[in-house]
């Protein structure tokens, strides 16, 4: 029993550090202004003290930005963390596999063309669930070799219809006249846009996603171990399959729908927290909701810090140089030596 | 206990098992034999519903299996399947700990009833020395122990076991069969055990049935089902039954094949 106790002992502390380290870069970015505040001054904002210029930055400048940080971060973590284990495949993740890049296409169409019978915030991420399923069953479709999902083929079978959807987002852009400042917006993400009524859209989305996976964790597990098995332990694998799947489509959806495409953290953040605590998704699954929107806050602080009061330096460039170091690392890397075999 | 009626089953169309009837019997040790590809594994994956058949029905107690859940079926059917290979870095405790699984709704956590449970079956498999080892560092025979661990953790009427010999070394062939059989006298367990292994599996049985075309060739004990002529049409052998004395149970001694000259 020893041993249980004390994963669980890790697993705690894991967590709070993640809780630590998103509360730490949250107050960092909510400082982050054409004035900087120092990290008491937006402390103490946050509390509702300290001058109204404080509470103005704070509350109505910059909250909605870290509010978005928190729930796409959340979102892209979570799924990520649930692709892996849907494919038992390390390189698995929402980036990777070019879902965000369909969820993007659908949203780009969302924005470009208006429609009467329905409001544009509905509308884009209506468009981005949409397409991200359908880029989903084309990726899951073109690397399926007899019921099996080599990794080769699914990370190609992913790069090469997200470049694919990419190039068509970038193109549409391009013709609805938003130059090139469009192009990058979509391609390597931008949060300094967010207001709350995205949020109100984003939010409800991301909950419902993340609870689905959550709920089925325990049977994730099972499946790990492969289709066989979980059935035997009476899994109804094919349902759980699909929930979960329609579940990462909507997840990425609302995560791109706003803010675009912003790549490497369902890939980086569950990876590094399952070397941490182990497999079991009751634990990775809830760790990788806080530690992409800790990963993300700090991200979004770095664009800030390298490029102060201007904002906008796009965050995917960050999450970017962080994460695709790390994607060639483990490619390099036998996978046992992360946590995998 | 489990009833078989009347099954056919085909892969997209070809046949693999046609009007098939079993009765097994509670309690008892029936092992599925016949040469590879002749649908016994497909049979014992009927039997738990993870195939579903295209004419006939299974019954467990009288209850069409299509009547019950999956979770239904696994709190009284557990499978020890053939590859258990497994990549992930889950203890071996984690993985007995999921033969609860049936029993436990989406956000229930193990009791202690749960884990004492899990930590009895991995007493009656002695694996309880490397509880928190990973899974994924043990060899082949300590896995199948693992496994059927998992399978005990169920607390089944009736285990399926498919192949349970195969990849194993000629010690832990025996290892494991030894195991099953006290359980099964211990627990009053039904086993059912497919496997190709002739003479290993033949000294474990109460009854076999052996399957050849799609069909059963024969079923009864060991010395009514294997009888020369028996073995010579389904897996093409030249063999007799004798009794071994040490052990106290049938062996089959094989001549050779039927090709030999």
């Amino acid at each position: 029993m020893d041993s249980v106790a004390k994963r669980r002992k890790r697993t705690m502390a894991v967590f709070a550090t993640l809780f630590v380290i998103l509360f730490i870069f949250m107050v960092l970015d909510l400082a982050q202004a054409f004035i900087p505040l120092t990290f008491e001054e937006a402390f103490w904002a946050l509390l509702g003290r300290g001058t109204e210029t404080h509470q103005i930055i704070i509350w109505k400048m910059n909250f909605p930005r870290v509010i978005m940080a928190i729930l796409v971060g959340a979102g892209l973590g979570i799924a990520g963390a649930v692709m892996q284990a849907l494919f038992r495949n390390p390189m698995a993740s929402p980036y990777i596999l070019g879902l965000s890049s369909g969820a993007s296409l659908g949203a780009a169409i969302g924005l470009t063309f208006t429609v009467t019978w329905m409001p544009q915030m509905l509308l884009v991420p209506l468009l981005a669930f949409v397409s991200c399923m359908a880029t989903l069953f084309l990726v899951y479709y073109i690397s399926n070799v007899g019921g099996r999902v080599p990794t080769e083929t699914l990370l190609l079978a992913g790069i090469a219809v997200g470049s694919l959807l990419s190039a068509l987002v970038s193109l549409l852009t391009y013709l609805a006249g938003e130059q090139m400042q469009g192009i990058v917006y979509w391609t390597m993400g931008n949060l300094t846009n967010s207001n709350w009524e995205n949020i109100m859209v984003v939010a409800p989305l991301i909950f419902a996603g993340s609870l689905i996976m959550v709920s089925s964790s325990r049977d994730l597990n099972a499946m790990m171990l492969g289709d066989a098995h979980a059935l035997d332990l009476g899994v109804e694998v094919k349902k759980v399959r699909l929930q979960l799947l329609i579940a990462s489509a909507l997840v990425t959806a609302a995560a791109v729908a706003f803010v675009g495409v912003i790549g490497f953290v369902g890939l980086v953040v569950p990876h590094i927290l399952r070397i941490l605590i182990g497999p079991d998704n009751r634990a990775l699954l809830p760790a990788s909701i806080v530690g992409g929107a800790a990963f993300l806050m700090m991200c979004d602080y770095i664009s800030r810090v390298i490029a102060p009061n201007i904002g906008i330096l796009p965050i995917g460039i960050i999450t970017a140089l962080i994460g695709a170091p790390y994607f060639i690392y483990l490619l390099r890397r036998r996978r046992s030596e992360v946590g995998w075999d | 206990m489990l009833t078989v009626e009347g099954i056919s089953f085909s892969y997209r169309e070809k046949p693999v098992l046609q009007d098939v009837d079993l009765e097994v019997r509670k309690g008892e040790i029936i092992g599925i034999l016949g040469p590879n590809g002749c649908g016994k594994t497909t049979l014992l994956k009927l039997l738990n519903r993870n195939l579903r058949p295209q004419k006939g029905r299974v019954l467990m107690e009288g209850v069409d299996l299509e009547e019950m859940s999956k979770r239904k079926i696994a709190r009284q059917i557990a499978v020890v399947p053939q590859s258990n290979e497994i990549r992930f870095a889950f203890t071996v405790r984690d993985i007995v700990t999921m033969g609860r699984m049936p029993f436990l709704s989406q956000f229930q956590g193990e009791s202690h009833d749960d884990m004492r449970i899990v930590e009895e079956a991995m007493e009656k498999t002695s694996i309880k020395e490397f509880a928190d080892r990973l899974i994924s560092n043990m060899s082949g025979g300590e896995r199948q122990r693992v496994i059927i661990a998992r399978a005990l953790a169920q607390r089944p009427e009736i285990i399926l076991l498919d192949e349970p010999t195969l990849h194993l070394d000629i010690n832990h062939q025996f290892e494991v069969l030894d195991l099953v059989k006290r359980l099964s006298q211990e627990e009053g367990l039904t086993v059912v055990i497919v496997s190709h292994d002739l003479p290993m599996v033949v000294k474990y049985c109460d009854r076999m049935v052996l399957i050849h075309d799609h069909r059963i060739h024969a079923l009864g004990t060991p010395q009514e089902v294997l009888t020369p002529d028996n073995m010579r049409a389904v897996f093409n052998i030249d063999a007799v039954l004798e009794h071994d004395t040490v052990l106290n149970a049938p062996a089959v001694k094989i001549i050779g094949s039927c090709n030999r000259r």
